[in-house]
């Protein structure tokens, strides 16, 4: 398998305050991701 | 319908319609047509491929769904953001860099112009009779109820969507899915303030009570449709086929003012997706629990055929159904007002005995429903054409809104669906003119005056091939759902073709047109066994991770069989 072709505007600003790189806004998207998972693990818990 | 709410749905359909005719009937320029103005911020390049993806099916079908069986759709999006993830840090950039103007044209770049034609073919037949069921879905849900004639709703939804889109091209798709979207998010907004304020207390937890609110299930289990682990597998396969090589997505995106506008874009998708779904979804669950309380919820939702058996030769089979279903109704009643009163007083014991009551009396009623739907199928072969569960959401918007209401919200149907259907035929138009026509006529890429009048052409022949096939799979039973489960069959393989070509540079192009081709025998050998042999049928989405996987593993072999690089250049794709 080739090596991945990440562009090297990952690394570049991406105009959003708070995040330096794309790799962070990434993060935080993938994080908030997380985040929805287990409040809905929690949602259906709680009223199931 | 009033003349107050023709006045809203007509008003806000053929102005917005106009609007993006008339803001962009000067559009000659080929990146404009094709692209979209190169002056399109994130926040309309989001909004857009929101518009494009969410049909009327979303808005009609869904809340009906989760009605019937809950909120477990919602795991279908969990692929999503991470496919778009992928999608912004792979795909975007290359696309972009190249200057494409479609995903398949990058095909062609990469590997040779048989892997692009076969690209571009499995988009335009796939895609070709979506844009015909786009229109045909909503149009018979809306022609039943509303008692309009089936034909010439399709067809003036057809050609309200074809005029603007051949006008303006993607400048136009854009510029009018920004207020298509607005009418639709206030619309169900509207709904489901309106909903909440009909529902007596504790409504959230009697929809839990009765099994609606189950948003999450980690059961390892191949054969049920939705769990946490198909929807993030299967669903990112699934999401990174769609948003990754489908023309009618890329075409959103590709044309941004910057790289940037593209990715925040669709970052702007991978985090408000999911809420707006579970809104819908819940939407569905609540619309659930205010029919409980209601002393005249239909047997069928579909009651314009439902009335027509009542008062046929097979009236009192039907009649006999519909008194069954009143005295469960009633007894249902009685046992939901004992739950309630069991949890108040706080007694966990007694609370779960009166639940169980409750879940049985549930069960009870859904059997008569399921058998009332099957004499309603065998009276009538226009009954098996839509599920009733469709019907749900349209009966609660016609019969417990106020007028003006009612207007608006027809109007989030029509808005959805040309929303959707533009994007669609301004993908077709621009895959047959730049990765079909342009193929065999290349002496005249250059000359961009008849490109933009060709685009328009073949915009205006996918509209009419989409019009004339909403018309005759009127004639057809089924048809909706074979159709969608069929669409989901074409996406592995293509999806296998381009992950070959970021990931895997030593692989040429007959190798990857025959694993593709091998690849879509293997996806369709699978789902007809499981149809020929239901004990062993897997969920769906399980098609994308296993279609792609067998593209990418036989393009590996047949390479090493046939040796050397038998694509086209190298294209770069790092800086």
């Amino acid at each position: 398998m080739s090596k991945l072709p990440r562009d090297s505007s990952d690394n570049e600003a991406p105009g959003v305050p708070i995040f330096r790189t794309w790799r962070g806004v990434y993060l935080f998207v993938a994080a908030c991701f997380a985040a929805m998972v287990i409040a809905l693990t929690v949602f259906t818990r709680f009223y199931a | 319908m009033n003349a107050l709410d023709w006045f809203v749905l007509l008003g806000t359909m053929i102005g917005i319609a106009a609007y993006g005719t008339w803001r962009t009937r000067h559009t000659d320029n080929l990146n404009t047509y094709l692209k979209g103005n190169q002056s399109t911020k994130w926040g309309t390049i989001g909004i857009s491929v929101m518009a494009t993806q969410a049909s009327t099916i979303t808005y009609l079908s869904l809340p009906g769904q989760a009605y019937e069986n809950g909120i477990a759709f919602i795991q279908n999006y969990f692929g999503l953001p991470l496919a778009l993830i992928v999608v912004c840090a792979v795909f975007l950039p290359i696309y972009r860099k190249l200057g494409v103007y479609t995903a398949y044209e990058y095909l062609g770049q990469r590997f040779d112009q048989k892997t692009r034609l076969l690209g571009a073919a499995l988009f335009l037949l796939q895609r070709g009779i979506q844009a015909g069921i786009t229109i045909y879905a909503p149009a018979i849900i809306l022609a039943t109820v509303l008692g309009w004639r089936l034909d010439l709703t399709i067809i003036f939804t057809g050609l309200l969507a074809i005029v603007y889109t051949v006008t303006g091209g993607s400048a136009a798709v854009n510029l009018t899915q920004r207020w298509q979207v607005a009418v639709i998010f206030g619309g169900m907004i509207t709904a489901f303030v309106v909903l909440l304020v009909k529902l007596p207390p504790d409504s959230a937890y009697l929809a839990g009570a009765m099994g609606k609110l189950q948003a999450v299930d980690f059961t390892p289990n191949l054969k049920l449709r939705y769990t946490f682990w198909s929807g993030v597998l299967g669903g990112f396969f699934l999401s990174l086929s769609y948003f990754g090589t489908d023309q009618s997505q890329v075409q959103r995106y590709i044309g941004g003012a910057a790289l940037r506008e593209g990715r925040l874009g669709l970052m702007f998708n991978a985090l408000f997706k999911i809420p707006m779904q579970f809104f819908i979804v819940m939407l569905g669950a609540l619309l659930f629990v205010f029919y409980q309380f209601q002393p005249d919820t239909p047997l069928i939702f579909n009651q314009t055929e439902w009335r027509r058996q009542v008062q046929g030769p097979e009236g009192e089979t039907f009649r006999a159904l519909d008194t069954k279903h009143r005295e469960l109704h009633a007894d249902k009643q009685v046992k939901i007002r004992a739950w309630v009163a069991a949890r108040d007083s706080g007694d966990p014991s007694a609370e779960m005995a009166a639940r169980t009551a409750l879940v049985t009396a549930q069960k009870a009623s859904e059997a008569t429903r399921k058998e009332a739907r099957a004499t309603l199928e065998r009276a009538s072969p226009d009954a098996k054409k839509t599920r009733d569960s469709d019907y749900v959401f349209i009966t609660f918007i016609l019969t417990q809104l106020p007028h003006g209401v009612i207007g608006l919200l027809i109007a989030v149907m029509f808005a959805s669906a040309l929303s959707s259907k533009a994007g669609e035929l301004n993908a077709l138009g621009t895959t047959s003119t730049i990765d079909i026509w342009r193929a065999f006529r290349p002496l005249a890429a250059a000359d961009e005056p008849r490109n933009v009048r060709n685009a328009k052409w073949f915009t205006a022949l996918w509209g009419a091939f989409a019009i004339g096939f909403a018309l005759f799979v009127s004639f057809a039973e089924n048809l909706i759902e074979a159709l969608n489960t069929v669409a989901s069959i074409f996406y592995p393989a293509l999806l296998g073709v381009f992950v070959v070509a970021f990931f895997f540079k030593r692989v040429g192009g007959s190798a990857v047109f025959y694993a593709a081709i091998g690849a879509q025998a293997v996806v369709v050998g699978i789902f007809a066994y499981g149809k020929f042999f239901p004990k062993h049928e897997i969920g769906y989405l399980w098609l994308n991770p296993i279609g792609c996987a067998a593209c990418v593993i036989f393009s590996l072999v047949l390479q090493a069989v046939i040796g050397g690089r038998t694509g086209g250049p190298p294209v770069p794709t790092s800086a």
